[in-house]
């Protein structure tokens, strides 16, 4: 029903337009026009995806930090991910062979931009059904995620 | 309807653009209409200027709306149970409903009021009262959702509620029944001289929002109807209005009719402050529940409060004053600057504005007329400010903008009528449709009025939206009076009967919204915090069900070993961490309702099942693209059978 009276609103709107003539032409095609998606899937080994994380030093695994990140691996994402097995999400094991710690702390931080503007998180939309949870995590608590990710290589 | 005339309105413009003689005609037939349409239309996906808090009157529910689109957002369950958020069917909000009386299930919402700082809406809380089985309850903000409910004792019929001082130093609830105090066995027709009324003074703790139910002044048996605090010079004190002077207790409708004048109550809570401080009250029993919702428990406990500090205002000179106001007042509307007390006498002809400096030159030279009960009464024209004069038929109440214009509502000539402070000339006069009763304009009733919007808030409806048999709704309809003249902009529809509403910018409440409970912060008892934390625990026949729910499955979903006659608690986490993902959970059969858990929160529904079967549970707010897979089966066996205790999650046991 919205549509309908959305789609006629837009048609009242150019009727008046085409029967005025004039300069506001042009500006009402655009506003029809769809707005073009990119959809290349981008070598991963360089993909960084879009969110928050543009760039991040790695250094020697931290074990500290990789505990810190396992518990909150535990009790913010198990619901979903398991390590060694596809659930509701995909298997972890080796992710950070397969992803940039950029693309996957951004998955982590800002999924649902992810899903919308990055190729492979839309192919993984596509794959699993289940939209990536935010789960509202800080910056420091994805890091720490992300070295737990790399004690499961 | 709307829709349509935002079409009309897009079809209009285009017309106006390309004809030039065309636009004259087309102002002359719709230019109003479609004028109102532009000032009330907020585009998809922008906000309202404004929240309104509009009474649910008696669903016992508090309704936020936004001004201008008159768009309902949501509607707080305060003191009814809504089986939409399981309140009040929950284990964790039962409590909520207590009183002196036992579980009360409803309520009669009236007058909500926002917290207060300097005189200014500051939007932490809204104050709610309820007339029936007298309570005042916190909305918070942050949340909005019902964060404490306090019983007022020795109160029968809180009506003179909620209003709170101009920094919420107390939230107040005066008595509409004047009663046998303490309640006994009594002959009705001894009322005279023998019921009370007791005026509520309740403590605001400034950081957490907890009342504390102060004192109460022991005051003759009228009916005290409504009060607005003093403000800027006249803070410290508080207006109440009295009809049934008389004392009658039958057919008031006449016998509360007779006296020339009932009384405004102007009370010194300062002076109360002083006389409790000096030892002036009696310390007496009695018996209320103050319930409060645990943020971080996430549950709502119930303490008794057995004692309540007691003036007589006979025995405390200064703490009370009567002032003369013709024929039984219902509003109490104090200025913005606080100098005048605007008394609607709703069977007289003119409203009455009492002066606060004349009434403290009356006190100061002592110019009394008599008194009640020992308390004086001031002579009505020494306190008088002025009249305004046959303004229309049953004046109600009265609501100020920020430039010296009042605003008031007339129920039986069904107008609203704008009037000028201190001139008390008539400025303008719009009818409604139909039947005021209250009207809102955000912060009207503060230091710092919003006088942008007035909202009309109408008992009668019949003839204004479609039929729908003989129950009909009632309703709001907003103004434009940022002009001379008020605009009628909207109708709309309202729950419940809308006694009264506070209106705030939205500026001052968005920011501060809470998306989520911090799984971290979650000190529930059952909580678990993780999927593999799930279990089933039996204790006797109590069956407790340690449940999580993410999109888009709970953990466990299949559950074994309950019997026929088990009570089986479902404490269920929502795992999630995100903005508006909440889920539902519906078990079949249940002789309860749902419950709608948030993001971070642990909620308990309690199932009793009578049939051996396998049973199916569900979420039942859509929560997903696979919201129709979020499911789960609990098998019931035989009451002597032997079935064991298994729960699991796609085949494992969770936690092996």
């Amino acid at each position: 029903m919205k549509k309908i009276e959305l789609i006629s609103a837009l048609l009242l709107t150019s009727l008046f337009i085409t029967s005025c003539g004039g300069d506001k032409k042009e500006n009402a095609n655009s506003e029809t026009k769809p707005a073009e998606v990119k959809s290349e899937i981008i070598d991963p080994a360089i993909d960084k995806g879009v969110g928050p994380i543009t760039s991040i030093e790695i250094g020697t695994l931290d074990q500290a930090l990789a505990d810190k990140g396992k518990a909150i691996f535990t009790a913010k994402c198990t619901a979903c991910h398991k390590i060694d097995k596809k659930y509701i999400g995909p298997a972890l094991q080796g992710v950070t062979k397969k992803q940039t710690p950029e693309w996957i702390m951004n998955m982590i931080l800002n999924p649902e931009n992810m899903i919308a503007n990055n190729a492979k998180a839309k192919a993984l939309l596509a794959e699993f059904n289940a939209p990536m949870a935010n789960q509202n995590l800080t910056q420091d608590e994805a890091r720490a995620v992300y070295e737990y990710f790399r004690t499961q290589e | 309807m709307l829709r349509n005339a935002f079409l009309a309105m897009v079809a209009l413009s285009f017309f106006t653009a390309c004809n030039k003689s065309g636009k004259k005609e087309g102002q002359a037939n719709g230019a109003l209409a479609a004028n109102a349409a532009e000032r009330v239309y907020v585009a998809p996906g922008k906000y309202d200027e404004f929240y309104a808090f509009v009474s649910g009157g008696f669903s016992g529910q508090l309704s936020v709306y936004g001004l201008p689109s008159g768009r309902l957002f949501r509607v707080i369950p305060v003191f009814s149970q809504d089986p939409e958020k399981g309140y009040g069917y929950s284990e964790e909000t039962k409590a909520m409903m207590m009183t002196s009386h036992g579980f009360v299930p409803w309520g009669d919402a009236h007058h909500p009021d926002i917290s207060q700082t300097n005189g200014e809406l500051d939007g932490r809380w809204v104050f709610i009262n309820e007339n029936n089985t007298p309570r005042i309850a916190r909305i918070d903000l942050k949340t909005f959702e019902t964060a404490e409910i306090l019983e007022i004792p020795n109160s029968a019929g809180n009506h003179t509620s909620a209003y709170v001082t101009e920094n919420t130093e107390y939230v107040v609830a005066g008595t509409r029944f004047s009663v046998p105090i303490p309640q006994r066995d009594m002959p009705i027709k001894d009322y005279k001289g023998n019921f009370k009324g007791a005026i509520s003074f309740i403590k605001v703790d400034q950081e957490s929002g907890q009342m504390d139910l102060s004192f109460q002044i022991m005051m003759p048996g009228f009916n005290y109807d409504k009060a607005h605090p003093g403000r800027g010079k006249s803070h410290g004190w508080f207006f109440f209005t009295t009809y049934n002077s008389e004392e009658a207790n039958s057919l008031l409708e006449v016998n509360a009719s007779q006296n020339d004048k009932d009384f405004i109550a102007a009370v010194n809570w300062k002076k109360a402050e002083e006389y409790l401080k000096a030892g002036k009250f009696k310390t007496m029993p009695v018996n209320y529940a103050h319930n409060n919702f645990n943020e971080n428990t996430h549950t709502a406990t119930t303490t008794w409060g057995k004692t309540v500090r007691v003036l007589d205002p006979a025995e405390c000179p200064g703490l009370v004053y009567f002032l003369p106001t013709p024929k039984s007042p219902h509003g109490c509307d104090v200025d913005p600057t606080g100098e005048y007390i605007v008394g609607s006498g709703k069977l007289a002809a003119s409203i009455t504005v009492h002066s606060y400096t004349k009434m403290m030159n009356a006190i100061e030279n002592k110019k009394f007329d008599g008194n009640a009960y020992g308390i004086p009464i001031l002579k009505y024209e020494d306190v008088l400010a002025g009249t305004v004069v046959q303004p229309g038929l049953g004046p109600l109440h009265t609501e100020f903008d920020a430039k010296g214009n009042a605003y008031t509502s007339f129920f039986i000539s069904s107008e609203v009528v704008k009037w000028k402070l201190g001139t008390w000339e008539v400025l303008d006069r719009q009818p409604v449709f139909y039947s005021i009763g209250h009207l809102m304009i955000p912060g009207g009733n503060s230091r710092k009025p919003f006088g942008k919007y007035l909202l009309a808030m109408n008992k009668i409806t019949k003839d204004r939206f479609l039929p729908t048999g003989p129950e009909v709704c009632q309703s709001a309809q907003l103004f434009d009076i940022s002009g001379d003249k008020m605009q009628l902009l909207l109708d709309f529809p309202t729950i419940g009967e809308p006694h009264y509403a506070a209106g705030i910018p939205a500026e001052k409440i968005m920011a501060n919204s809470q998306k989520i409970y911090k799984l971290e912060e979650n000190k529930h008892p059952y909580a678990i915090k993780a999927e593999t934390e799930g279990k089933v625990v039996r204790k006797g026949n109590e069956v407790h069900v340690y449940m999580t729910m993410i999109r888009s499955h709970f953990a466990p979903d299949n559950i074994e070993g309950v019997k026929v006659g088990d009570k089986v608690f479902f404490h269920i986490t929502n795992l999630e961490q995100d903005y508006d993902v909440p889920h539902g959970f519906a078990v079949l059969g249940n002789n309860n309702a749902e419950l709608l858990i948030v993001p971070g929160r642990t909620t308990t529904l309690v199932w009793e099942p009578k049939e051996v079967g396998v049973w199916p549970f569900y979420c039942s707010d859509f929560c997903s693209a696979l919201h129709q897979e979020m499911q789960g089966y609990i098998r019931v066996s035989p009451k002597d059978s032997n079935t064991p205790i298994l729960y699991t999650l796609d085949g494992d046991q969770l936690g092996k």
